[in-house]
């Protein structure tokens, strides 16, 4: 079994980043310091800082920053010096004038991130990111709402475009193992650079895709402490490191170090457990982008409606990353059949 | 005399009766430039005089011939050649009409820019076309602005507004190349005419593409930061601001109206609007309400500037 695997893959933690969405974008920099040299002392390759929906993701739409993410690169940049921080940006919401701020706040990774058959409107974003020297990764989200072939073709326009690593992104927690696995596949048949993959725990599978893409041939894989990540959280970090570890898969990463980083460090910040409760299940059931689970439920107070209704209905429209929107709408429509008038 | 006035219209030969009409051309022959066509068609005031485009295998142009249009492929300059076509309207791209704004200028033609090349100051028809009565460039803002600043300002005439936000959501399918390629300047430039023409004291814009199937129709989202506000007053600002966009653009339709909510912690109120656009499929496709909003919004300029009645918008 061994021979599937490759001799190493690089890890990226996104604590910091999908971790923003599960602490409504409220961290602190002392917080993003701490998590930060946390993860340097456990010699984790790439740390993502940012709002979870990207640069500029500070809005009404998906949650106000507590501080600027100029300020969190610049802290996690000081405190994990041996680290490389990467920032995401999502074209549509973030601009190119952020993303050259993020590089001189000392960012080196750039992750440019579009809805899974969206690719051509990152090509701009991947130019300027690898002109101005950075790592780049394209990050096809929502892959479960395409198939493996319409993926790879996605990815390929990344790829042209620039991108060292072209990721499978699991936003919704919604891939099976083998649908991880044919993703994955596709896009390295397709490319010549390197694939990734980021997955999400909704259906209890976070690392057991990860796994799967891994053996399909990615070799970017993303996780988070104590699966701190919008819906039921992301790939735990400190869990794979110690299932690499065991498989004798090359990371670098020093896996008490990334136990203690996750007890000690992140545990303490958590708002709530990180599990998988009914709404977060209905999130990978019904196919929805993982960072509407905090945005549906507080729709659903407002409104006095159920909160799987509103997410069965935004999986039935087909929404994509970025609608949070359409929450409000969808519950608002509800609330309106049902003659339930809305609060304040 | 190189500057456009409105009186040309009046000047037009046989002035006099009620078949006077100002002469207009296209410059452009996609999509765009022929959903033009068909909505100039329905205007009476306007008499489309040229179709230019520089492709000959052009479909745009070969539909406007099988209609009766004049049609060159010689791009700006046949349209300089006639005299009589004094309202151009620019439907090519941002870099070609950087070229003709100039040279529009100095031959006394209006110009309508649909592209994003913003030469003259933003414009959205129902809220600022008074104020450039005399401009000889009339830039349209970006479908995004065209949605949402209409809102904006109906809430900013009524309560001060600190900060707007859209989030304009629209189909794969109705984001071409030109969009694709320019997103950035399309967050920025909607986000910048929120606040010069919306009336807001900072703007930010979103946009988002949804490739479902079958196509979703344009769908805005408003969101405004006030410090205090009266709900009623709101509601019926906004209501007759949907009314007036309305006129001329019938898919414009207002999906969740005002709500007044209460902002993050320290922030004021929060007011949320929902509008959804479907086009008028004159030849562009109903769920491309981004794109007929733009044509929508051109035509009614030139009709009113031609009619000297700018009260049916404004």
């Amino acid at each position: 079994m061994a021979d599937n695997y490759p001799a190493r893959v690089t890890l990226v933690d996104v604590s910091l980043r999908d971790g923003s969405h599960a602490v409504r974008h409220q961290f602190t920099e002392k917080q993003v310091a701490q998590v930060a040299a946390a993860l340097d002392a456990a010699r984790v390759p790439v740390v993502e800082v940012s709002h979870g929906d990207g640069l500029g993701g500070s809005s009404l739409q998906y949650g106000f920053s507590r501080q600027p993410d100029l300020e969190w690169v610049r802290a996690a940049v000081e405190h994990a010096p041996s680290t490389k921080i990467a920032v995401l940006l999502l074209p549509g919401i973030g601009t190119r004038q952020e993303l050259k701020q993020a590089r001189d706040a000392g960012a080196q990774v750039a992750r440019i991130a579009t809805h899974c058959t969206e690719a051509d409107i990152a090509e701009q974003h991947i130019e300027l990111a690898r002109e101005m020297g950075m790592t780049v990764c394209g990050f096809l989200m929502m892959a479960h709402m395409i198939s493996p072939g319409e993926l790879a073709r996605q990815a390929r326009i990344m790829e042209k475009a620039g991108a060292h690593v072209v990721y499978v992104v699991d936003s919704a927690g919604a891939l099976l193992i083998e649908e991880a696995r044919e993703r994955v596949q596709a896009l390295r048949d397709a490319l010549d650079c390197e694939v990734g993959f980021h997955g999400h725990n909704n259906l209890g599978l976070g690392v057991a895709n990860t796994l799967a893409a891994m053996e399909a041939g990615a070799t970017w894989l993303d996780g988070s402490l104590c699966g701190l990540g919008a819906g039921a959280g992301n790939t735990q970090l400190e869990v794979l490191v110690a299932v690499l570890d065991r498989l004798g898969v090359e990371t670098g990463v020093s896996v008490y170090g990334a136990m203690d980083a996750a007890e000690d460090v992140v545990k303490p910040l958590l708002p709530r457990p990180i599990v998988i409760d009914r709404d977060a299940l209905v999130i990978g059931y019904a196919g929805v982008y993982s960072s509407f689970l905090l945005h549906a439920r507080r729709a659903a107070e407002r409104f006095g409606v159920e909160v799987r209704d509103i997410l069965v209905e935004l999986g039935r429209r087909r929404t994509v990353g970025g609608q949070e929107d359409q929450i409000i709408q969808v519950a608002y429509e509800i609330a309106q059949r049902a003659g339930v008038s809305p609060g304040a | 005399m190189s500057r456009w006035m409105f009186t040309l219209a009046l000047d037009a030969p046989g002035a006099g009766g009620t078949t006077m009409s100002v002469g207009v051309g296209i410059l452009g022959s996609g999509n765009i430039g022929t959903d033009l066509m068909f909505k100039i068609f329905r205007r009476p005031r306007l008499k489309l005089r040229m179709m230019a485009g520089i492709d000959p295998q052009s479909e745009g142009l070969a539909r406007a011939r099988s209609l009766g249009v004049p049609t060159s492929t010689r791009g700006i300059d046949a349209i300089l050649e006639d005299p009589e076509i004094r309202v151009v309207f620019d439907a090519t791209s941002a870099k070609a009409h950087l070229r003709h704004a100039p040279l529009l200028r100095e031959a006394g033609k209006l110009a309508i820019d649909l592209t994003p090349a913003s030469v003259g100051p933003p414009v959205v028809p129902v809220v600022n076309l008074d104020s450039y009565q005399r401009a000889e460039n009339v830039s349209l803002a970006t479908c995004g602005a065209q949605a949402t600043v209409p809102m904006v300002h109906a809430i900013s005439r009524v309560a001060r507004v600190e900060y707007a936000e859209i989030v304009a959501t629209i189909a794969s399918k109705s984001a071409g190349p030109g969009t694709r390629q320019n997103i950035d300047e399309f967050t920025v430039a909607t986000a910048r005419a929120l606040e010069r023409v919306g009336g807001a004291a900072r703007g930010k814009a979103i946009i988002v593409l949804n490739p479902a199937e079958p196509p979703i129709l344009m769908t805005n989202t408003v969101y405004a930061l006030v410090s205090d506000v009266d709900p009623a007053e709101v509601e019926r600002s906004v209501q007759a601001m949907v009314e007036r966009v309305q006129r001329y653009v019938p898919g414009y339709r207002l999906k969740v109206p005002p709500l007044v909510g209460e902002g993050p912690a320290g922030t004021g109120r929060v007011v949320t609007i929902m509008v959804e656009v479907e086009g008028a499929g004159d030849f562009l496709p109903r769920y491309a309400g981004n794109l007929d909003i733009m044509t929508s919004a051109a035509v009614q300029v030139a009709e009113d500037l031609a009619a000297g009645d700018r009260a049916s918008v404004a």
